[in-house]
C-alpha cells in the first residue's frame, strides 16, 4: 500500500464544488477569529447598560446582550476560544491516540492488552459525561476543557491507528525493511506511521466539528471559558435566561457553531471521498 | 445462544472492576482531603471520625476499595451530602423519568431514521435523498441543549402547544424526546440509507427482480429487513448512551432524570451522588452494549458462530 502523495493530496482536496465551498467557508471562518479585534465592530467586553438586549439593528448586527455588550463582536471573538480550543485538544488527543495507539499495535502482547484496555475505558461513559466528570476533577476552564475533550477522543485515535499498524506490519514492504538491518524506530517512524496517518487525520478533522459541539455544551454548563472571555458555550449559557426577550443572545452562536460543524462535515467528507479512505479502511 | 450469553457475560465482570475502581478513585483524585468530600462543611470533628472510620479512609486504598464495592454490591451507595438521603433511593427515583425519555427518544429516532434512511436509499442521489439526509445531518450538527432552548421558544412559549418545562404531563415529554431523537435520527438515517444501497447489489435481489416480484416489495420485504441488522448495532449501541448522555436536554427542559442528578452532584461536589451516578450510567451503556450484541447475534448466526468460534 502506498501512502498519499502530498502533491495529489492537494490536489484532491477539493473534490465536490461543495466541500470546496465549506472549506473555503471554514478559511473565513478562521481568519474571522484570527483577524478578530480587527474584524469585530466593538470590543467584546465594553458594556453599555443604556442599550441592553436590543433587537438585531444597523448598528448591532447581531443585536445586544443583557450588559448591552454587541453580539457580533461577541461570536466573532467566541470564535477565537471555540475554534482554538477545538483545535488544540483533537490535536492533543491525535498526537496521543497515534502514539499509544502505534506503540500497542506494534508491540502486541501485553503492552498492547493492558495500553488498550486503560484507553478503553473512556468508552464506557458517554463522552460528555466523561467530559463533565474530568472538568468538574479538573475545575471550570478553557484548560481543563482542553484536557477533557482530549481525553475523550482519545479512545478512537488510539484504536483507528492501532488496527491500521497491525494490518501494515504484516506487510511485505516491512519485513523487507527489516531484512534490510533496519531498527524498530525506523520502521515505526519511516515505515509504518506515514502510511498509517491519513485515514486518522481524517478522522480526527471530523471529530474537531463533535469537538465544538462538546466544548459548546461544556461552555453552556458554564464549565468552559470564564467570563468575560466570550465562547460560543458561554454566551448560549448566559442567554438562556434573556431567552424570551432577547433571543437572539443565543441564536447567533447556536447557528456558528452549527455552521462550523456543517463545514467541517461536508469539507472532510469531500477529502474522505477523494482518498477514498472509507474504502481502504474496509478492506482491512 | 446461551453459550454466547454466558461468555459475554462474563467477559463483562473485569471491566465492571475496573470500571468500578475508576468511579471509586473520583473521590481521591478531586484536589483536597477526600474527607472533606465524603461530609457536610462545619461537621464536628466526632462527625469526621465516624466518616473515616465508616469509609474506612485510614486504610489502604484497595482495602477502601473493597469495601466500598461490597456495599456497593449489597445496595449502598451511600448517602448523599446535600440531599441528606440514600443515593440509592435518589437515583432510583430518578431512573423512571430517564428511562421514559430515553426509551421514547430510541423509539422515535429508530423509526424516523429507518424511514428517512429507506425513502433516501429509495430514491437514492435524487432530490428527496439529498433533502432528507440534509435534513437528518441537520439534526446532529446543531448543538442538542440549543434545539430544545429554540423549540421551547416557537412550541412553548409561542405556539404554547405544549409545557416550557418539568415532567408533571406527559405532553411535557415530547420536546424532550423531539430533541433528543432527532440528534440520534442523522446516524440512524444514513446506516439504514446505506446498508439498503449496499443490500440492494447483492444476488438475491438480482433474483427476486429476475423473478418479476414488485420493486416496493424487494425494498420493504427483503432489501429493509436485510439492511436493519446494522442499524439494529448501532441502536443498541445508543441506548447506553441516550439514557447518559441526555444530561444536557434534562437540564434544559428542567426534568428530573439521571443525567440532571448527576450535574446537579457535580455542581454542589456532592460526591458519593456522582459516583453513584456515574457508576449506573456506565453499567448502562455496558449492559445496552451487551444487549446489542445479543440482539445482534440472534439476528445473524454467523456474528454468534465467529464469536464462539
Amino acid at each position: 500500500m502506498k501512502g498519499p502523495n502530498p502533491r495529489k493530496f492537494l490536489l484532491v482536496l477539493t473534490p465536490t464544488p461543495l466541500s470546496a465551498l465549506s472549506g473555503i467557508a471554514l478559511l473565513v471562518l478562521i481568519l474571522l477569529a484570527v483577524f478578530a479585534p480587527w474584524v469585530s465592530p466593538y470590543p467584546y467586553d465594553v458594556q453599555n447598560l443604556s442599550i441592553a438586549n436590543q433587537a438585531p439593528s444597523a448598528l448591532h448586527w447581531f443585536g445586544t446582550d443583557d450588559f448591552g455588550r454587541d453580539v457580533l463582536s461577541r461570536v466573532i471573538f467566541g470564535a477565537r476560544t471555540s475554534l482554538s480550543v477545538s483545535l488544540i485538544s483533537i490535536s492533543l488527543s491525535l498526537f496521543g491516540g497515534v502514539i499509544i495507539g502505534a506503540f500497542c499495535g506494534y508491540l502486541g502482547g501485553w503492552v498492547d492488552r493492558l495500553g488498550m484496555s486503560i484507553v478503553d475505558l473512556t468508552w464506557f461513559f458517554p463522552e460528555i459525561l466523561l467530559a463533565l466528570l474530568i472538568v468538574a476533577i479538573l475545575g471550570p476552564g478553557s484548560e481543563s476543557t482542553i484536557i477533557a475533550i482530549a481525553i475523550a477522543y482519545l479512545a478512537q485515535f488510539t484504536r483507528l491507528t492501532r488496527t491500521q499498524i497491525i494490518t501494515l506490519k504484516r506487510q511485505t514492504f516491512v519485513e523487507a525493511s527489516l531484512s534490510m538491518g533496519a531498527g524498530p524506530l525506523h520502521i515505526m517512524m519511516r515505515r509504518l506511521l506515514p502510511n498509517a496517518i491519513a485515514p486518522v487525520i481524517v478522522v480526527a478533522m471530523l471529530s474537531t466539528g463533535n469537538a465544538i459541539l462538546l466544548e459548546a455544551t461544556l461552555g453552556f454548563f458554564g464549565m468552559g471559558a470564564q467570563p468575560p472571555i466570550p465562547s460560543w458555550g458561554g454566551m448560549m449559557s448566559t442567554g438562556s435566561s434573556q431567552l424570551f426577550n432577547a433571543p437572539w443572545v443565543i441564536v447567533w452562536p447556536g447557528i456558528f457553531v452549527a455552521l462550523s460543524v456543517i463545514f467541517i462535515n461536508l469539507f472532510g467528507d469531500g477529502i474522505l471521498r477523494a482518498l477514498d479512505v472509507k474504502a481502504r479502511m474496509r478492506t482491512q | 445462544m446461551l453459550g454466547y450469553t454466558i461468555r459475554r457475560l462474563l467477559a463483562l465482570v473485569p471491566v465492571f472492576f475496573v470500571v468500578s475502581g475508576v468511579v471509586f478513585l473520583v473521590v481521591h483524585l478531586v484536589p483536597g482531603d477526600p474527607v472533606d468530600h465524603l461530609i457536610r462543611t462545619g461537621s464536628s470533628p466526632d462527625q469526621r471520625a465516624e466518616i473515616i472510620a465508616r469509609y474506612g479512609l485510614d486504610r489502604s486504598l484497595i482495602e477502601q476499595y473493597i469495601s466500598w464495592l461490597g456495599r456497593v454490591i449489597s445496595g449502598d451507595l451511600g448517602t448523599a451530602i446535600v440531599m441528606r438521603r440514600p443515593v440509592a433511593t435518589l437515583i432510583w427515583d430518578n431512573l423512571g423519568y430517564s428511562l421514559a425519555l430515553g426509551g421514547w427518544a430510541l423509539a422515535f429516532s429508530a423509526l424516523a431514521g429507518v424511514a428517512a434512511g429507506a425513502i433516501a436509499a429509495s430514491f437514492r442521489e435524487r432530490w428527496i435523498d439529498h433533502g432528507l439526509m440534509g435534513v437528518s445531518l441537520l439534526g446532529s450538527t446543531v448543538p442538542t441543549f440549543w434545539l430544545g432552548l429554540l423549540m421551547i421558544m416557537l412550541f412553548a412559549v409561542q405556539l404554547g402547544w405544549v409545557p416550557v418545562s418539568g415532567a408533571r404531563h406527559w405532553t411535557s415529554l415530547i420536546l424532550p424526546v423531539l430533541t433528543v431523537g432527532l440528534g440520534g435520527m442523522a446516524l440512524v438515517a444514513r446506516v439504514t440509507r446505506i446498508a439498503m444501497i449496499e443490500t440492494a447489489r447483492e444476488d438475491f435481489v438480482m433474483l427476486l427482480h429476475a423473478k418479476g416480484v414488485p420493486r416496493w416489495t424487494i425494498q420493504i420485504r427483503h432489501v429493509l429487513r436485510h439492511a436493519l441488522i446494522p442499524v439494529v448495532t448501532i441502536l443498541s449501541l445508543r441506548i447506553g448512551l441516550i439514557i447518559g448522555g441526555s444530561v444536557t436536554v434534562e437540564y434544559v427542559f428542567a426534568r428530573p432524570g439521571l443525567g440532571s442528578l448527576l450535574i446537579r452532584a457535580l455542581s454542589q461536589r456532592d460526591y458519593p451522588l456522582v459516583q453513584g451516578c456515574l457508576l449506573f450510567l456506565a453499567m448502562a451503556v455496558m449492559l445496552g452494549t451487551l444487549l446489542g450484541d445479543l440482539l445482534q447475534a440472534a439476528m445473524d448466526p454467523r456474528q454468534r458462530d465467529e464469536a464462539t468460534r
